[in-house]
């Protein structure tokens, strides 16, 4: 379990780093934390030429809280995010969902927007993102590109990043009031990938409920909450298109969504 | 030697001795991170690093090995292959009389994925990995099986030919009168189960540092090898030398063992003949990949069984009808797993009639042996449900029905109906002080509130006995006892111990019991402390084994729970002879008489009398050898060797007494269960121990949360799960989940100590109790929660919710679930359908599909396609998702050609990930707007890595990759992109087609 061998570069500038993706594209990868990347590349299962660290670009290194939204720059571990004092307040779900994330171990690696990029479909962020209905900030020596979490997803472990492209920031909508947020994940242990995570959005009249670890990615729907609520949740549940694996059954997940979605929506409400 | 038991002990109950609960001694190095495991030890200069190449299918025949341009590498020293371990070595020798040919290389044919094909020896394990990877391999996939029962059938692929059947050995037994019994009960009970695969995966994977000598021929070899001995022999057999000339060493620490490191033999085997290929040391450091697929695991057992019971609910006959599925080979010490467990087929119970069928029987799954527990999880899987099923079936209380069927008090040595001769314990009393001591009285009650609140809440109960020290002689309980006289006797288990007084008077022990963590030394140091009376921090204990210097024997090493039953007595043994020496010497000293001689406080005296220091008198044996009495040799070591006498071999009868000893446990828990996400909560747990006397309590307990923690995981979440096409689908430790820390509740640790009879200091084996109790236990908890008898490990939340009852709604229109894998067990099986609109007409569609110039360009990532025949192609292809990329040199086929309105395009490839292979049907229809709509279904399967570390992933990744070929095709064809170059030379290759009329 060695990489194949590869070339490694470590620039200090957002501008280095995108010269550098513009020049090798397909042929370079992004690591930041390194928790998803090292194991698939220690298995061979990638073998990119030249490995791009983005670890010492400072100028990625910020939370800022914008008008409408929490901006997290492609350095940020989740960790860091995760104990970054006013996030219960700014954007409560990540409050909620962040702990799901891995390990304490994990998290202090593991970055924020290197967990979106990686689009893996049970992970917790990308769940998280898309329910909130946030955005990602890609950028590459031709310009920059605002992508909703919906566009960016578009499968296992693919997204709409060009081979040329970083994401450098990652938008989370403020916590709005009148609002709550809701989320649950069945796991076999705690911190592992996720059989099925459930966020909700619950407004007044309206519910915003994502869900993870079901189809090739998070998938969030809008609906009301009317006496055709479970119809609702039953067609939601069909048209994740879920799948037996070695853990669950495709049935069990599609009652998950059904009754663990109600049980989200009535808490919220 | 005259065996004394523990209640003539000549001992001096020090502080730090026998029975008291003293630190580990072997913490310090473990928790500060200074161990020396096996890759800690230094290696000889010019040492290369091994990287194994292996099969991606289950079954198939190896048509082609092309290793000439991983060879040509720079730093590759050299590829071992199955023509070469065919020149050097032999198959392994195997426990029955089969046919049946196991080589520590795959030698033409592959019967497992992660099979081992052939091994790339460079100067760095990098660079062996990068050739591993050039290394081509060509097979001719083959029918498999991976299902026990299925592989008994006669329609079943057979994987070994010479052999003729999967059911490689077949044996029935028959004790006391079990037909009459049968014929005279009041009720017949019966269950079915199934034993699952699952592994106690150490944190340390094999290791292996192989060195040849040429001069001598000998294989000098170091690994983390933790026993038994006896397969020494069976590898040096395999490697064509005498025993002496197998040099095996094993390293101070080995990071868990479990018994799973039993299996690293055939790669000792296999890195020895490496080192010989290369003229050089080399070492191989097994990954977790290839580790959690091709190392070992336990085996996975069909029983059914079935119990004549009187009105009362005693058990008055017991019937088993086994089937152990010991995967690719029957692989040494199998088939074990049945027979190390046979004397004690009745469990902790009185019955003595007996009717046995055992078949053991192989499929395309990795060889399996020794694990933690070895044949107990099985057999009382069956047993204890059995009997729950028995108190659900006559309406009895389930304790109740234990409690009518326990040997009785008093009944000790107790002679099983197969054998066993069950040397002590008082089981009633023992459950009377769990239920007691371990508050059953409360747990039912919270069962009750429970219930009363409409919860789900189960109790589950267990009793077991806990076989320890292995009789050497069990295994030939496979054979008939005429093919047991043939082969003449076996039996026994030798134990040694050495210990050497040095000049100083320092003490050193060795012995040959290879632990893995368990604190062995920290023991040893306890009774030499206590028989010596020096002190407990001076005594050095070493657990490296060499065999061509050290005291060792066939049942040496670290398994069947054998070191305080027979190791640590032989240890009190070896002290004894010490003791006994010195005292004769310090009785000249003194002019005392010899049994006045006291040992304390590193002082040999004499009670109110003249005392000498230890290191004085022991200095004399080395120093001043002439003053010593007439008999004394000079210097002071010891080597103490012990076997039981009632370890005889099997009986002509096929009584077997499989184990020295006997513990019992009795465990019962309470359970809670979501009855949405199916989760079991467990709430309370408690064991009850027997396990004689106790050395180290504080030991023993670390053996039993241990041993509890793996019959947890075994119960609820641990499977090494297959595919239905064999694909191995649990490669990483995300796929094979154990239990963590926050997820192991603390239990409830109870103990009885009814000291052996039979052991020199009255100690019985505890280290894997818990893994044959805990998950039966657990499971007859869910079986109470649910009123359901179909219990089938591990206990997913999917699974438990399942058992609870899933009441779908309809599905909604335009959904239905044509497009899921067939079951859980589907695995890698991959299926789905999806549709395109192309603006081209059908036979526009049609037509460009059969131009190889249209098939490269809407193949994703296709390098180079080059026509092999008529509509056949060899393509070089990468695909992948996201950054997760293969390279695959793939068929490609396009066949069922109807035009213009269907045709299938299969394909099929192996690369370093793995191996795939799919076929799309292709249905194309016109739109009204004269576009085409082009339906396709397609199956799809991979193997290997691909699936061993991918599964969850798979389904996702197929759709897309699939997905892109025909959007591709359908933007290739839309007139924007469709260059005019491109339609032109379709045109005219169509017509071409057309000309040399191959139009089908």
């Amino acid at each position: 379990m060695k990489p194949a061998s590869f070339d490694y570069a470590c620039p200090t500038s957002k501008r280095e780093v995108l010269a550098t993706l513009s020049e090798h594209g397909q042929d370079a990868r992004i690591i930041a934390g390194g928790q998803s990347l090292m194991a698939i590349l220690n298995m061979r299962m990638t073998q990119p030429k030249l490995l791009i660290d983005i670890n010492r670009i400072e100028e990625l290194s910020y939370i800022k809280l914008k008008k409408s939204y929490l901006a997290v720059g492609a350095c940020i571990r989740q960790t860091e995010l995760l104990s970054w004092k006013g996030l219960g307040e700014a954007v409560p779900m990540l409050s909620l969902v962040m702990p799901w994330i891995g390990h304490v171990q994990t998290r202090n690696r593991g970055t924020v927007c290197g967990s979106l990029a990686h689009a893996d479909p049970s992970s917790e962020l990308p769940l998280c993102l898309i329910t909130l209905g946030g955005k990602l900030v890609l950028e590459s020596t031709k310009g920059r590109r605002v992508l909703t979490a919906e566009e960016f997803f578009q499968g296992v472990l693919t997204t709409a990043c060009r081979a040329d492209e970083l994401v450098t920031e990652v938008r989370f909508p403020l916590g709005q009031a009148n609002t709550s947020y809701r989320f649950n994940e069945i796991a076999m242990r705690h911190g592992d990938f996720a059989i099925i995570s459930l966020a909700a959005v619950v407004g007044v009249n309206e519910v915003r409920l994502g869900v993870g670890g079901v189809a090739d990615r998070p998938v969030v729907r809008n609906f009301t909450v009317d006496t055709e609520l479970a119809t609702t949740l039953n067609k939601m549940a069909w048209s994740l298109n879920a799948q037996d694996d070695t853990q669950a059954s495709a049935a069990y997940r599609r009652q998950l969504v059904r009754e663990l979605g109600l049980r989200l929506i009535i808490e919220g409400y | 030697m005259k065996m004394k038991t523990h209640e003539t002990l000549a001992v001096n109950n020090s502080p730090c001795g026998i029975g008291t609960s003293i630190d580990r001694v072997e913490d310090e190095a473990l928790l500060r991170g200074i161990g020396r495991y096996a890759d800690d030890v230094a290696t000889l200069p010019g040492t290369l690093h091994a990287a194994v190449v292996r099969s991606p299918h289950a079954h198939a025949h190896i048509i082609g090995l092309y290793t000439d341009k991983a060879i040509m590498m720079p730093g590759v020293h050299g590829v071992l292959t199955g023509a070469d371990v065919a020149h050097l070595a032999a198959p392994f020798p195997v426990g029955v009389r089969q046919p049946m040919e196991h080589w520590c290389v795959a030698v033409d044919k592959v019967r497992y994925v992660g099979e081992p094909v052939c091994v790339v020896i460079a100067e760095n394990r990098y660079l062996a990995e990068d050739a591993a990877e050039i290394v081509k391999v060509d097979y001719k996939v083959l029918p498999i099986v991976v299902d026990a029962m299925t592989a008994c059938g006669i329609a079943a692929p057979v994987l070994h030919d010479k052999v003729g059947s999967n059911v490689v050995n077949e044996r029935t037994f028959r004790y006391g009168k079990p037909e009459a019994a049968f014929k005279k009960a009041a009720h017949h009970v019966s269950l079915a189960v199934a034993y699952p695969r699952s592994t106690c995966s150490p944190i340390e994977c094999y290791v292996v540092l192989a060195d040849y000598q040429r001069a001598t021929g000998t294989y000098d070899v170091l690994s983390n090898f933790q026993g038994p001995y006896a397969l020494h022999s069976v590898m040096a057999r395999a490697l064509k030398v005498p025993g002496n000339r197998l040099r095996l060493r094993t390293p101070p620490d080995s990071g868990g063992s479990f018994g799973i490191k039993q299996g690293v033999f055939p790669y000792i085997v296999m890195m020895g003949l490496a080192s010989r290929k290369v003229g050089a040391p080399v070492k191989w450091v097994e990954d977790r990949l290839e580790h959690l697929q091709a190392a070992s695991s336990a085996t996975n057992r069909v029983t059914e069984i079935e119990a004549a019971v009187d009105e009362t609910g005693r058990v008055t006959a017991l019937k088993y009808d086994q089937v152990d599925d010991c995967g690719a080979y029957l692989r040494a010490p199998e088939p074990a797993t049945f027979y190390r467990m046979h004397g004690n087929l009745t469990g902790a119970y009185a019955i003595q009639n007996l009717l046995v069928r055992n078949r053991v029987v192989l499929t395309n799954k990795t060889p399996t042996g020794l694990n933690r527990g070895f044949g107990g999880p099985q057999l009382y899987f069956a047993l204890e449900r059995l009997m729950h099923h028995i108190a659900v079936e006559l309406k009895l209380d389930p304790l109740e029905v234990i409690r009518r069927n326990l040997i009785p008090a008093g009944a000790f040595p107790y002679e099983a109906a197969a054998g066993a001769i069950l040397d002590s314990g008082d089981y009633p009393a023992a459950v009377e002080q769990a239920v007691r001591e371990g508050g059953l009285a409360d747990l039912l009650g919270r069962r009750d509130v429970a219930r009363s609140e409409g919860r789900l809440y189960g109790v589950g109960f267990s009793a077991v006995v806990e076989p320890s020290i292995s009789n050497m002689g069990y295994i030939t309980v496979a054979m008939t006892p005429e093919e047991r006289r043939k082969a003449g006797p076996k039996n026994g288990a030798v134990s040694t111990a050495t210990i050497n007084v040095g000049p100083l008077g320092d003490v050193n022990v060795h012995i040959s019991s290879t632990p893995a963590g368990q604190g062995h030394q920290t023991v040893v140091a306890q009774i030499v402390t206590d028989v010596l009376g020096v002190s407990f921090e001076s005594i050095s204990v070493n657990v490296e084994l060499d065999t061509q210097k050290d005291a060792w024997s066939i049942a040496s090493g670290n398994y069947s729970s054998r070191f305080a039953g027979a190791v640590a007595g032989t240890v009190y043994h070896a002290a004894v002879a010490i003791r006994d020496r010195l005292a004769v010497i310090a009785a000249a000293q003194l002019r005392v008489e010899v049994g006045e001689i006291l040992f304390a406080d590193s002082k040999i005296y004499i009670e109110d009398g003249p005392s000498l220091s230890f290191h004085r008198v022991a200095g004399a044996a080395h120093w001043a050898t002439n003053t010593l009495p007439a008999q004394e040799s000079g210097a002071l070591r010891e080597t103490a060797f012990w076997t039981p006498p009632e370890l005889m071999a099997p009986s002509d009868d096929d009584r077997i007494n499989s184990s020295l000893c006997y513990g019992f446990i009795f465990d019962f828990c309470g359970i809670e269960i979501d009855q949405i996400t199916g989760a079991i909560r467990l709430d309370r747990y408690v064991t009850l121990h027997d396990a004689g006397r106790l050395l180290n309590p504080a030991l023993v307990a670390g053996q039993i949360r241990g041993a509890f923690a793996q019959g947890l995981g075994a119960a609820l979440m641990e499977e090494l799960a297959y595919g239905a096409d064999g694909s191995f689908l649990s490669g990483t430790l995300a796929d094979y989940l154990m239990p963590t820390a926050p997820e192991v509740i603390e239990p409830t640790i109870l103990h009885m100590e009814t000291p052996s009879p039979f052991t020199p200091l009255g100690a019985k084996g505890a280290g894997e109790g818990n893994n044959m109790s805990t998950p039966v236990c657990i499971a007859n908890a869910v079986a109470d929660a649910l009123a359901n008898s179909d219990i089938q490990l591990p206990l997913t939340p999917s699974r438990v919710r399942e058992l609870i009852g899933i009441d779908e709604p309809e599905a909604p229109e335009g959904f239905s679930v044509d497009a899921e894998s067939t079951a859980l067990e589907g695995g890698s099986m991959l299926h789905a359908s999806d549709s395109v609109e192309i603006p081209a007409t059908p036979e526009q569609v049609f037509y460009s599909l059969l131009a190889p110039e249209m098939l490269e360009a809407i193949i994703p990532g296709c390098h180079k396609l080059e026509l092999e025949g008529e509509h056949r192609y060899c393509a070089d292809v990468t695909v992948g998702v996201g950054p997760i990329r293969a390279r695959f040199q793939a068929k490609v086929q396009l066949s069922d050609l109807a035009p213009p309105s269907s045709l299938c395009l299969s394909g099929s490839g192996t690369s370093p990930m793995g191996s795939a292979e799919g076929r799309a049907r292709i249905q194309l229809s016109s739109l009204e707007n004269g576009g085409t709509r082009l339906d396709y279904q397609y199956d799809a399967a991979v193997g290997g890595k691909i699936a061993a570390v991918g599964g969850r992933m798979l389904q996702g990744a197929s759709r897309v990759i699939i997905g892109q070929i025909f959007t591709r095709l359908s933007r290739q064809l839309s007139g924007e992109t469709l260059q005019a170059s491109l339609w032109q030379r379709i045109v005219a290759w169509f017509a071409a087609l057309l000309g040399k009329g191959g139009r089908q």
